[in-house]
């Protein structure tokens, strides 16, 4: 069967929270869901199949949540999906569901993700000490961090840019109703004025820990055409490469430049900076903004912080990167990357509220996960693809 | 965590073994309907949930298996029911309900549509449970708003003379008001795991190295890159990788990240420099410690060397390096080590 046209008809998110004490992680997840098939106009018999994805298991404690959640996500009966893909999860999810209207399998799939970080510690579970080794290892943070400093000695920017991107994004969270950090008065100087955390990494410039979900409805032609104002999916990619082997680039991966290269080729663009107006991008700390810039090639080697501290990241910038605050305002860890790509696709919907960047029709989704090993990202526009 | 050796010392090419056990209190929010379900254990109620189609489902289930559709129609059950299968334990284990042997058992209560797994104790006799069996609640003495309220299920006929061992009861759960009606908020899941991490033989070869102070590593034949530790194969060639290559305790830092925050779990007090060394000879870094200077003096590029600890401490371990610290030389260039970030 022919490769099928393929659109998002709704999105659906939680209102992420430090905490979300007053859900089961079924609640939670329906919480997403039900949100994401009203705004699509679906009722459970129009979906044909689910496909779930959440974080590395030890984060909440739970073995195969796909058994445990059939009945709260209308599976029963149904085709349902696990993926797994570390952080990025959220992102490879959506591919997947995206894949089964793509092939003709199924018409519509709804497709949810989603961490309760809060009954567990993922600092804890990121840092698990292996028998023979050093125990130096420190989180998420403290993996990171010494490729932030790589990528600041490489392109030589200044050690304001982070405080940039972390000012940005908190404000823009303030924006969107539903920001686990809503921060509109913050600032450069406050974040260069906060805890070093994992120095070079302060404390405002990393993520937080959230609850929260993120749910979405994915259909066939038929189905993008008989919707108001779907988000067609015009690209999709996605990469995977080994965490250590000798002269890896741990500042800008090849599986994510290439994951790239392969997307903006599929959807024919050439000048991804000028022909993307809108990007979802995941930067769980600050300066992986313009690393990720460079990486996905909206910005040459080294040149990716000169962007973000021209303004040009910013709502109302040449590229606007996070108007719905980013992962910098919300982070749970499963449902992070497929926050950036239902974002990107309410910004082609031009369902974004407040942080609706104007006249969005091409808008980018973008996950990664591990150490830097799993990319995901697809481009969704207004327009339906040649 | 010491490291054991899985053999003894005449048979040195076994793999290295060593426990890694890992274990944390998840804390479940349970939602409104298992927290009134709960919360009714405390008051030593049972309540099922009426399901779209009007049958009970206990424990009562947050969303229909039918129709997906939310349920909150609790209703009481009794604390009555009768088998619909079982399977005997002969070894009960830590942590088991019932602390001899006993049955876990499917139990339909009555007015309930749905069965509930729970234990089933007959005194130990395994003879004396059968489907179709008649089974009483035996409520814990203390109930907390717990599924360990129900201490476990008796025959209603013969119920056995003594009362069962039990395990230690669950952590308290905590409540919260939810309009008038108390209800349980959270409960603490206990999760231990227990596993044995082995060593692979070439990472075994590098572990024994280091127990006689030698660092050992391998090179590719294919494209030529020394691995410390040796993996046995290239992960960019995908040959097996069989030359080993003795390095020096020396090299250089690369790149580094001065960890100020403290957590759960963690070893080394911060502040601390973790650092990725790579030595002398080496095309690819590990990450270590790097003490002998202050924190804010560790450089990208900045000459180390390996602190041993004291000869009798060592056994089959990177830790047998204490750290790494300066050695005062001349930093290595950017150019030399940029490939290495």
């Amino acid at each position: 069967m022919a490769e099928q046209r393929t659109a998002v008809l709704g999105t659906g998110q939680t209102h992420h929270r430090s905490k979300r004490t007053d859900v089961s992680m079924p609640g939670l997840l329906r919480e997403a869901v039900d949100r994401a098939m009203a705004d699509a106009d679906v009722a459970w018999s129009d979906i044909d199949a689910v496909v779930v994805g959440k974080a590395p298991d030890l984060f909440e404690g739970v073995m195969m949540p796909e058994l445990f959640l059939a009945d709260a996500l209308g599976a029963n009966g149904k085709p349902l999906l696990r993926v797994h893909t570390a952080g990025s999860v959220g992102g490879s999810t959506a591919l997947v569901a995206a894949s089964l209207v793509r092939s003709g399998v199924h018409r519509r799939v709804l497709t949810v993700a989603f961490e309760k970080q809060s009954e567990s510690n993922a600092m804890w579970a990121l840092s698990i000490r292996v028998p023979f080794t050093m125990p130096v290892g420190a989180g998420a943070g403290g993996y990171f961090a010494p490729h932030v400093r790589s990528y600041l000695r490489r392109s030589g920017a200044p050690e304001h840019v982070g405080a940039i991107v972390a000012a940005k994004d908190r404000r823009n969270g303030a924006l969107n109703p539903y920001a686990h950090l809503r921060q509109s008065e913050i600032t450069v100087d406050s974040v260069q004025a906060s805890q070093m955390l994992w120095d070079p990494i302060r404390y405002d410039e990393t993520c937080p820990s959230s609850d929260g979900a993120c749910a979405m409805v994915i259909g066939d032609e038929q189905a993008g055409d008989d919707a108001p104002d779907p988000a067609w999916i015009h690209a999709t990619a996605m990469r995977t490469e080994p965490t250590t082997f000798a002269g890896r680039d741990q500042v800008s991966p090849r599986a994510g430049r290439d994951a790239a290269t392969a997307l903006w080729h599929q959807a024919g663009i050439t000048d991804p900076l000028s022909q993307v107006d809108a990007a979802e991008i995941y930067v769980p700390f600050s300066w992986f903004e313009p690393m990720w810039l460079e990486n996905l090639g909206f910005a040459a080697d080294g040149e990716g912080w000169k962007l973000t501290e021209a303004g040009e990241t910013a709502l109302g910038g040449r590229l606007p990167v996070n108007p719905s605050g980013g992962v910098l305002s919300s982070n749970p860890i499963g449902a992070s990357g497929m926050l950036r790509f239902s974002e990107a696709a309410k910004q082609v919907m031009g369902r974004a509220g407040e942080h609706q960047v104007d006249g969005a029709r091409t808008a980018l989704g973008h996950a990664y996960g591990g150490g830097s090993q799993y990319f995901s990202m697809w481009l969704v526009g207004s327009g339906k693809p040649a | 965590m010491t490291a054991v050796e899985s053999e003894p010392a005449e048979t040195p090419e076994q793999p290295l073994s060593a426990p890694l056990d890992i274990g944390f209190d998840y804390t479940r929010s349970v939602g409104p309907v298992l927290g009134r379900f709960m919360a009714a254990l405390a008051q030593r109620r049972i309540l099922g949930v009426r399901g779209s189609d009007g049958r009970v489902h206990v424990p009562p289930v947050e969303y229909d298996p039918g129709t997906a559709e939310a349920l909150d129609e609790l209703v009481d059950v009794a604390g009555e029911g009768t088998v619909v299968s079982w399977s005997w334990i002969a070894d009960p284990l830590a942590g088991q309900p019932v602390q001899r042997p006993f049955a876990w058992a499917l139990v339909r209560l009555d007015g309930a549509d749905t069965a509930l797994l729970h234990a089933v104790d007959t005194g130990g006799d395994p003879t004396s449970v059968h489907t179709g069996q008649r089974v009483r609640v035996r409520w814990a003495d203390e109930p907390v708003g717990h599924i360990r309220d129900i201490a476990y299920f008796v025959p209603v006929a013969d119920p056995p003379a003594d009362a069962a061992p039990t395990a230690p009861a669950p952590p308290a759960a905590a409540t919260g008001a939810d309009d008038d009606t108390t209800t349980v908020d959270t409960v603490v899941t206990p999760v231990q795991l227990s596993y044995t991490h082995s060593a692979s033989p070439e990472e075994s070869r590098y572990l024994r190295a280091l127990a006689d102070g030698r660092m050992l590593a391998q090179r590719c034949p294919g494209c030529d890159k020394v691995y410390i530790p040796p993996r046995g194969a290239c992960p960019t060639c995908g040959v097996p990788t069989t030359d080993e290559v003795d390095l020096p305790d020396t090299g250089i830092v690369t790149t580094f990240c001065i960890v100020n925050v403290p957590f759960l779990g963690q070893r080394i007090a911060p502040p601390y420099v973790g650092a990725y060394i790579l030595l002398d000879g080496a095309d690819i870094p590990f990450l270590h410690l790097v003490l002998g200077c202050e924190a804010s003096e560790v450089r990208m590029g900045m000459r180390v060397r390996a602190a041993w600890k004291p000869r009798e401490e060592w056994s089959t371990t990177l830790e047998n390096i204490a750290h790494f610290e300066p050695t005062g030389e001349a930093d290595a260039p950017y150019a030399s080590y940029a490939h290495h970030l």
